[in-house]
């Protein structure tokens, strides 16, 4: 899957467009977006230039921090929405928010017969439909909604691949049913479910589903006389075509009185989590998971009650980063860079660190403030370990884990991605677990795969494999 | 031996957010017949993207020809193009 499409450029846009308005102090003009980007005159994407005006319009919201749920008065200009968002102490959760009126309400048939149904004479459809849901209408197959139970079977007997699978996007891509449609047929999110993993975000061709940003709050805090530290993930290597030396001049240039790397933090964590195997496997536990991963340890407290004995109680990287910048300089503000939804919620319950910012969007500042990370100084890094760097894609936990464990029976397994077919896995490993070792990563290829990366997946990884092998000669 | 077609994909910061990284896959849907004809290279800043005038980003520069808005279909289309000119 490919990250940029429309819907991810057009928040790119916004974002920079937003950070361009506060750093120059024309956030008055705030309201002018919409009009700019869908001037009189110009094309519309969806029916007219003045609904995509509205849906920028709770773009912005969304990206001031707002809740879209929440407004209860469609007048409220931007400026107030700029005043709430400066106002406020402390971002508040849930951090994903719908427009409503952004969402197509996908109709919820699954199957349907397109103009290639030729409505022949065998009818294959017809006859092993088990619920004789299809019907002949001026010569061509019809499948009754209300009688359909999205088998699929149709599908697979038509000879001229003439019925397509039509999935509602965000719902087939929860791997917990958390996000389904309200009596109107918009989506809603049941917070009671979700794991912020950050999917339905990304699969929504609509872009209808947004997190709340806390770019004005970071914002606000770089241009406060209080000292700011960024945090930044492992996975933030490779994604900017540039080193990681001069990503972090880059960070200094923004305002950052500080940038420490979260890849420090993880070689606590794979240290903790290897004497916490080795102590587990001496008390006869079958098996024990990784707990790096929030959207894993979210969905296990929400949807596995049974695994939870077995989630390694380890801090995060995150934490254990969080802590030592605490230590070290109390009264800064710390800021955590990674391309995760769920760190953002692991972060707002972790006193260590007081803002998320994400990769899209500290990218999008960079551009706002025509920072070139190219031509950046190179810095000159921390002493940090290749293995710690390695978290960002799956598979680096299990080998910083091994590089720390003296018992030589580690058996490992990888889920690789969290959908439904690898929680009914997972679902038996308290009976039966291949392994004694598993380390499990909501995004598939791991955090650098994450819903908030601006680098393809692939090549960073390339960049990732090259500044491995320079840290470990 | 044919003249080969010099693609330049900016990967300044600026091209790079938006939506210039996916365009380092070219080489992988550059079709068979003329993937020996086409050097892809990464350059640093163009500098197009300091005026809005000149066009949105991403740019490239395909043979000397600054091409603004660039996908990876629309490169493939000017490449093709190209070759049958030569």
């Amino acid at each position: 899957m490919n990250y940029v499409n429309n819907a991810t450029l057009i928040r790119r846009e916004l974002i920079t467009r937003l950070s361009t308005l506060f750093v120059s102090k024309k956030l008055d003009n705030l309201e002018r977006i919409p009009l700019e980007l869908f001037p009189r005159g110009g094309t519309s994407v969806r029916c007219c230039i003045y609904k995509d005006r509205a849906m920028i319009r709770y773009r912005l919201m969304a990206l001031m921090g707002h809740r879209v749920e929440d407004e209860t008065d469609e007048l409220k200009s931007l400026k107030d929405y700029v005043k709430d968002a400066l106002n406020r102490e402390k971002p508040q959760n849930p951090f994903l928010t719908v427009i409503g009126e952004a969402c197509s309400a996908c109709v919820r048939v699954n199957y349907v017969v397109t103009d290639a149904c030729q409505g022949c004479v065998a009818r294959p459809c017809m006859l092993n439909c088990p619920k004789e849901a299809i019907e002949f209408v001026n010569g061509r197959a019809h499948i009754m909604h209300d009688k359909c139970i999205n088998c699929g079977i149709c599908q697979k007997e038509c000879p001229y691949h003439a019925i397509i699978y039509m999935p509602v996007p965000c719902e087939e891509a929860c791997p917990v049913d958390a996000i389904r449609k309200d009596d109107s047929g918009k989506e809603e999110i049941d917070y009671d479910k979700c794991t912020y993993c950050g999917k339905c975000m990304r699969a929504c061709p609509f872009g209808a589903i947004m997190e709340r940003s806390q770019l004005m709050d970071v914002l606000k805090a770089l241009e406060s006389n209080r000292r700011c530290v960024a945090m930044i993930a492992p996975s933030l290597v490779g994604q900017f075509s540039a080193s990681l030396g001069r990503v972090v001049t880059a960070l200094k240039k923004l305002g950052f009185d500080d940038v420490t790397e979260v890849a420090g933090g993880a070689m606590e964590t794979a240290d903790h989590e290897a004497h916490e195997w080795e102590s587990r496997m001496a008390q006869e536990d079958t098996f024990m998971t990784t707990s790096c991963c929030p959207a894993w340890v979210e969905t296990v407290n929400k949807h596995l009650p049974d695994l939870k004995p077995y989630v390694s109680e380890t801090a995060t990287p995150l934490h254990y980063t969080g802590e030592r910048v605490r230590k070290n300089d109390p009264e800064a503000v710390t800021v955590f860079i990674g391309p995760c939804v769920s760190k953002r919620h692991e972060a707002w319950k972790d006193d260590t660190v007081d803002l998320v910012l994400s990769i899209e969007e500290l990218g999008a500042l960079f551009v706002a403030l025509k920072i070139d990370v190219q031509k950046m100084d190179e810095a000159v890094l921390e002493d940090v370990s290749p293995a710690g760097r390695g978290f960002a894609v799956t598979g680096g936990a299990t080998e910083a884990v091994r590089k720390n464990v003296t018992n030589h029976t580690m058996k490992t397994v990888q889920i690789d991605g969290l959908d439904k077919q690898s929680l009914r896995e997972i679902r038996r490993y308290p009976k039966q677990c291949p392994g004694n070792f598993v380390e499990v990563m909501s995004c598939q290829g791991g955090c650098i795969a994450g819903p908030n990366v601006i680098n393809n997946p692939r090549l960073a990884l390339r960049q990732l494999k090259k500044i491995l092998n320079q840290s470990n000669p | 031996m044919k003249e080969k077609i010099t693609v330049e994909i900016c990967t300044g910061t600026h091209c790079f957010v938006m939506g210039g990284s996916d365009l380092m896959l070219l080489e992988d849907y550059l079709p068979e017949d003329f993937r020996e004809n086409v050097i892809i290279t990464g350059c640093n800043c163009l500098e197009y993207c300091e005026n809005r005038s000149r066009g949105k980003a991403p740019f490239v520069r395909i043979d000397g020809e600054i091409m603004e808005n660039a996908t990876i279909s629309r490169i493939i289309r000017k490449i093709e193009s190209l070759i049958l000119q030569k």
